[in-house]
């Protein structure tokens, strides 16, 4: 029983949300004793005025791709994959092993292994909780989480104990060769001649992201594979009773979730030219609201990705120029969760009601 | 390693239990409702920074202290609403709570205080300080017996004491009250709850709203007795160690003293490797115990070890026949 047209429960539902989020986001930082107005301003000035501020806003928008789609598989599996954190951070040590154990001659042959590095690393990390799950029904949010910490404690010790290179005191590895250094976007628009500032991260790793959603959107919906992890997200009976097999759908959609996760290192990882401690930063649990909010469809993850690209940039700005934290950017997040997700109900039931209230007429007259 | 050295690890291994022991008597209250809480984190974190940041204003920490769980309870009462009347998923309402928390505290302390995130330190009455037992000094001389009594039993603050004591009390009420019988029921089976003529909501709310108080007593250990003052992300993953506990105590409020004592004797130890190096004579890395507690979660939900089983209705909202 479906009231709201497909557009309203697709685009008009996410809206208010959004909407309901910015506008209490608006008031914490007028308490904060700035006008929500200058602070948009600046915020735009700062992630959109540039190629430089598009740089690190295009940045952000692709590790936000990639954790968007990897909450996102799962969510179509009905899983909820909270491990995007941890499997980005071990992505990002499959990257750096790639980066580091050879001497790669050129981007083109370091990029493919380091993304077959990222994502089999962020796969193998992704894959235990979801066996566990399949297996044994240990609860996968609870072992996706327990499974953060465990990477975060194994990136210190490893970082610290065994990547560092001698006689630094910095928790990071060395150094990646110069053949590892993807080209930039102002590399890129340089070939065709449009300037784009050279100081900016965003790198070629952006149009893979796409290319991950386009994949994405196939798998889903124009496999046989993606049919069937959403008739398992469905209902589990009914595709059990239709001979899908339970633990081959909860296995698969965690280990491209993983993948997914995994891939972020790219971009994050090689644009850094070696690997720090934390280099996620938390791009993995900003991924739970990219999906939430593009309603785990590609086109909504990118556009998700790149509103939390542009907040996460221009919080950044609005930290420089009006003392107001970059947490205000966790916040909005918090508060966008909250509404495109758990309190999903409290914008739908209301305009549930308006669209009955505008139909009935409609069918009396019919 | 000689015994007062183990007495200064246990010691710390109690300090360390006690926001761990109070976040999971908090989980478990609510998870027996159905209501699955991995907001823990959160609610301890705003709990630390208000009663912190009140307490430095008011220099009082009771006035803090009943800030801290106000803040804590309103948290609670925003996942009630999200899980509870608008039967949203849980899960996402707890992860939205840690991150509402997370960056709330920060900004608000940035704009009270102005000192990246943090509160002044605290000091005399705006601390909850340690409390000496009668004849602690006394005994000290006596060996074992005396300096356990010392230095392991006596010198905590006033909230470490109230922790223990929450243990039996939540047993009590869980498994010999009415409202306990009810509690446990509105988590296995609301509708049989629901045909004895009682409130299911009602009930659910009422857990939530004790779970709020026990991590505002949480929050506020960690930031007026623990530490003096609020930092940034201070509760540090301890909500996450304490949801550990709960599953590792299969919900269950004695086995979850000791649950929160075993993971805090890990954080101790993490804090004392020559220790740890003494005893093994090995060289454990820290982050190895680091790990543990989560580690052991996951081997314990793995069912290798026992079989953990949560409450049978835990996660589902209510939704009453009509």
């Amino acid at each position: 029983m479906s009231v709201l047209p497909k557009w309203a429960d697709a685009i008009l539902i996410p809206l208010l949300s959004i909407l309901i989020s910015f506008v209490i986001s608006g008031l914490v930082i007028l308490y904060l004793g700035l006008n929500p107005f200058e602070a948009l301003r600046l915020m735009v000035t700062g992630a959109l005025g540039s190629s430089y501020g598009w740089g690190y806003t295009l940045f952000y928008t692709t590790n936000f791709i990639f954790t968007g789609l990897c909450a996102a598989i799962a969510f179509h599996a009905r899983l909820f994959n909270i491990g995007g954190e941890g499997q980005a951070t071990l992505g990002g040590l499959g990257v750096a092993l790639v980066c580091l154990a050879v001497p790669w001659p050129h981007w083109t042959l370091a990029l493919p292994a380091a993304l077959i590095g990222g994502a089999l690393f962020g796969a193998a990390w992704a894959f235990i909780p979801a066996w566990l799950q399949a297996r044994r029904g240990s609860h996968i949010v609870i072992t996706t989480i327990m499974f953060n910490y465990i990477a975060a404690a194994l990136m210190v010790y490893l970082l610290v104990e065994i990547l560092k290179p001698e006689g630094s005191m910095d928790p990071a590895s060395r150094r990646f060769g110069p053949g590892a250094e993807l080209p930039l976007f102002s590399d890129i628009f340089g070939l065709v001649g449009i300037p784009f500032s050279s100081s900016a991260p965003a790198n070629i790793s952006f149009f893979i992201a796409l290319l991950a959603c386009l994949l994405f959107w196939l798998l889903v919906w124009r496999t046989r594979l993606g049919y069937e992890i959403r008739a398992y997200g469905h209902s589990e009976t009914a595709a059990d009773y239709a001979g899908i097999s339970p633990v081959r759908m909860i296995i698969i959609a965690m280990i491209v979730s993983g993948a997914l996760a995994g891939c972020m290192a790219i971009n994050s990882v090689m644009a850094a030219e070696r690997l720090v401690l934390n280099s996620v930063e938390g791009a993995g649990f900003i991924g739970l609201a990219v999906a939430l909010m593009g309603r785990s469809h590609p086109v909504g993850v990118i556009l998700a990705a790149l509103l939390f690209g542009f907040l996460y940039q221009g919080g950044g700005e609005l930290a420089l120029w009006a003392n107001i934290p970059r947490e205000l950017i966790i916040l909005i997040q918090g508060l966008v969760i909250l509404f495109t997700g758990a309190l999903d109900n409290m914008v739908r039931m209301p305009l549930e009601r308006i669209f009955l209230m505008i139909r009935r007429p409609g069918r009396q007259g019919a | 390693m000689d015994f007062l050295t183990l007495l200064q690890v246990l010691d710390t291994s109690v300090r360390l239990a006690t926001p761990l022991l109070f976040a999971c008597l908090a989980g478990l209250v609510c998870e027996r409702a159905g209501i699955f809480d991995i907001g823990l984190e959160g609610k301890m974190l705003a709990s630390a920074f208000f009663s912190a940041a009140v307490a430095a204003i008011s220099g009082s920490v009771w006035i803090g202290l009943l800030a801290g769980v106000m803040a804590s309870v309103a948290l609670a009462g925003v996942h009630g609403l999200a899980s509870i009347t608008f039967r949203g998923n849980q899960l996402i309402s707890g992860v939205a709570i840690n991150f509402l928390a997370s960056g709330l505290t920060v900004l608000i302390a940035q704009d009270w205080f102005g000192q990246g995130g943090r509160t002044p330190s605290l000091s005399g009455g705006a601390r909850f300080n340690e409390i000496k037992l009668p004849f602690a000094d006394l005994l000290s001389g006596l060996p074992y017996i005396g300096q356990s009594y010392a230095e392991l039993f006596s010198g905590h603050s006033l909230l470490v004491y109230v922790g223990f004591l929450t243990v039996p009390l939540t047993w009590w009420v869980i498994f010999r009250t009415r409202f306990g019988l009810r509690l446990r029921a509105a988590g296995e089976n609301p509708e049989a709850v629901d045909t004895a003529g009682v409130n299911v909501i009602r009930i659910r709310y009422t857990a939530i709203a004790i779970c709020g108080l026990l991590c505002g007593l949480a929050g506020v250990y960690l930031a007026t007795g623990l530490q003096a003052g609020f930092v940034k992300e201070m509760s540090s993953g301890r909500g996450f160690i304490a949801l550990a506990a709960l599953i590792f105590a299969k919900w269950r409020p004695w086995y979850a003293l000791f649950s929160c004592l075993l993971f805090g004797f890990f954080q101790a130890l993490s804090f004392r490797p020559d220790v740890v190096k003494a005893v093994t004579s090995l060289d454990v890395p820290g982050q190895l115990l680091d790990a543990l507690p989560y580690i052991l979660t996951v081997v314990i939900l793995a069912g290798f070890v026992g079989k953990a089983i949560p409450p049978r209705a835990g996660g589902e909202p209510y939704v009453k026949e009509s």
